[in-house]
């Protein structure tokens, strides 16, 4: 059976509202959308929905308390508070880059955890 | 009690955030050296510093950032590039000829003769003090930026069981950031019928996490005397009124206002520019000149944005603005012809800019504005004069996302005569925007296409 969703795209902060047509994981069509990544979100939304995870990891001998953090790239949305919670039991000594990969290989996810903000040492 | 010798600079920039850091580097590379950015914090990059979450620079840099990679993109520039800035220092005073008086702890107070200022001192939060909530005032109390930062910055949790009351983006953010940390977000109360942030920050900051959106509620009463104890919300009527039997009590510690960002415009008031009564920011025109040559403004202290991608975009026009002034000794536009004036009227409640005067416009001109009220499948018409040049049609419109019109300069060359360019909303007879005025089921109805009230139903940004 056909299925229809109709969804907000996050993709950007025009938030298009996308029409997906899908039966089990086979998606049928996508409209609304304008752009390429509409199609994209569309896609995986209704299969496997995937979010980008941003936080703070504690900094010691920096200066700055905290790290500001994010997944280099998306994860399963039902992973968000496992990799929170990896997150949380992490503290870094300063200096660091933004880049730096702070969790390699998050939960298994195959994403690194990355520091969006450059810490000096004092 | 002047001790120093007065400094000058050709351009002093004042706030050194996103609007500040891109009319800096704009102007250096339209050729002015020596540029000065004063920020009264104790870093550069503004806001974007605590906004850690993603979705920024899609627009500039096509690909999405976070806050402070945002920032220091641009920060990495005005290293590069050798502008000068001073960090902890507070600008005091803007006079009309331009004598900038600033002071931070070790140079004291000092003044600074400025070819020319860009405004850049982005807004601040409207406080519980101006929302008239009853109840008593305990703590627990914080304005969503101010617990961002506490959360992002400092590193401290400000309670565990909230309510928010307003849905700007920040508030939206909130809510997801709060409840990634361990807190329970009980509800979000909007007091308009429609939410103020952006639809993206609706479904991945309150409908990911099945956080509610209470369209046309509002706080009526605050419990407990040194800490929140608990918060009672209510539906409001069309007259924005609480209707009696309608309250619902949560408890909680906390309570997040996002209740709407106010430009912070009292150096500019200062030193006498006009002042937009409706964004609460100055008038400019094309080049984001106030009504004082050589004074521009950009950002947040302009109009308030939902994109940081066009605060950029817009403050980088004001420096090229301010370098031309100071390299050509004005701005004087031609004599020959008065400048065009922007008219919103009909749902639209302002324009930047204001005014246009057609010889020094680019060839493609951006005007940006927001609507009244949420509008669907209404047009944006621009008319010359009487004459309608444009009628674009939008699936929807909502107050909480900026929209935007371009003009071109051949268009506006072929009418000498053309005195006023107005923008406004229109709706076919068949349609009925659903306006703000209209009682609240029609208003969340029309939510549902944004997105807002879709289950469980964000704005990411500034």
């Amino acid at each position: 059976m056909i299925q229809k969703r109709d969804l907000t795209c996050i993709g950007c902060p025009m938030g298009c509202q996308i029409t997906v047509e899908f039966e089990g994981e086979e998606i049928k069509s996508v409209t609304g959308n304008n752009c390429k990544i509409g199609d994209r979100y569309a896609r995986k939304e209704v299969i496997h929905p995937e979010r980008t995870v941003t936080s703070t990891v504690a900094v010691t001998g920096g200066d700055k308390e905290r790290c500001s953090v994010k997944t280099r790239g998306n994860i399963p949305k039902d992973m968000i508070f496992e990799c929170m919670d990896e997150i949380n039991r992490v503290c870094i000594p300063a200096p660091v880059k933004i880049g730096d990969v702070i969790i390699p290989d998050v939960c298994g996810t195959g994403i690194d955890v990355v520091a969006t903000r450059n810490i000096h040492k004092v | 009690m002047e001790t120093n010798e007065m400094m000058s600079y050709d351009i002093v920039i004042v706030g050194g955030g996103p609007a500040g850091l891109a009319a800096a580097i704009a102007a250096r590379k339209s050729g002015t050296e020596r540029i000065l950015i004063l920020e009264r914090d104790k870093e550069l990059g503004g806001i974007l510093n605590q906004c850690i979450h993603n979705g920024f620079g899609l627009h500039t840099f096509k690909e999405e950032l976070t806050g402070p990679e945002y920032a220091d993109r641009f920060i990495q520039q005005v290293y590069e590039m050798g502008i000068e800035y001073r960090l902890d220092t507070m600008v005091m005073d803007i006079s009309a000829d331009k004598v900038v008086t600033a002071m931070n702890r070790s140079d004291g107070m000092f003044r600074i003769r400025a070819g020319a200022v860009i405004l850049a001192m982005g807004c601040r939060e409207r406080p519980r003090g101006a929302l008239n909530i009853p109840g008593y005032r305990p703590a627990g109390i914080y304005s969503a930026g101010t617990a961002q930062r506490l959360v992002n910055i400092e590193g401290y949790m400000p309670g565990r069981e909230v309510v928010i009351l307003g849905s700007g983006d920040i508030g939206l953010i909130m809510a997801r950031r709060m409840t990634l940390e361990g807190a329970t977000v009980k509800v979000v109360a909007e007091l308009m019928p429609y939410s103020g942030g952006l639809k993206r920050n609706i479904v991945q900051c309150l409908d990911d996490f099945d956080i509610p959106l209470k369209l046309s509620h509002t706080v009526v009463d605050i419990e407990g005397k040194d800490r929140v104890k608990a918060v009672t919300i209510a539906r409001v009527g069309k007259d924005m009124k609480p209707i009696p039997g309608t309250e619902e009590r949560y408890t909680c510690d906390t309570l997040l206002l996002s209740t709407g960002l106010i430009p912070e415009n009292e150096l500019s008031a200062g030193c006498g520019v006009e002042m937009n009564p409706v964004t609460k920011g100055p008038f400019v025109n094309e080049i984001m000149e106030t009504n004082i040559p050589g004074v521009f403004a950009c950002g947040n202290v302009l109009h308030v944005h939902d994109l940081v991608d066009y605060v950029s975009e817009e403050a980088g026009k004001a420096g090229e603005a301010a370098a031309r002034y100071v390299q050509s000794g004005c701005t004087e536009a031609s004599r020959e012809r008065a400048p065009i004036r922007l008219t919103a009227t009909g749902g639209v409640r302002y324009t930047v800019p204001s005014t246009i005067h057609t010889d020094r416009m680019d060839d493609l001109l951006t005007v940006r504005f927001r609507v009244g009220a949420v509008y669907r499948q209404a047009y944006v018409s621009v008319y010359f004069d009487d004459e309608r040049v444009q009628h674009q049609k939008k699936k929807i419109m909502a107050p909480g996302e900026m929209e935007q019109i371009i003009l071109q300069k051949k268009k506006l060359l072929e009418k000498p005569d053309l005195h006023t360019i107005t923008i406004k909303i229109e709706e076919d007879d068949a349609s009925d925007a659903i306006k703000s005025s209209s009682d609240g089921k029609a208003i969340s109805s029309a939510n549902e296409t944004s997105g807002a009230a879709d289950g469980a139903a964000h704005r990411q940004t500034m």
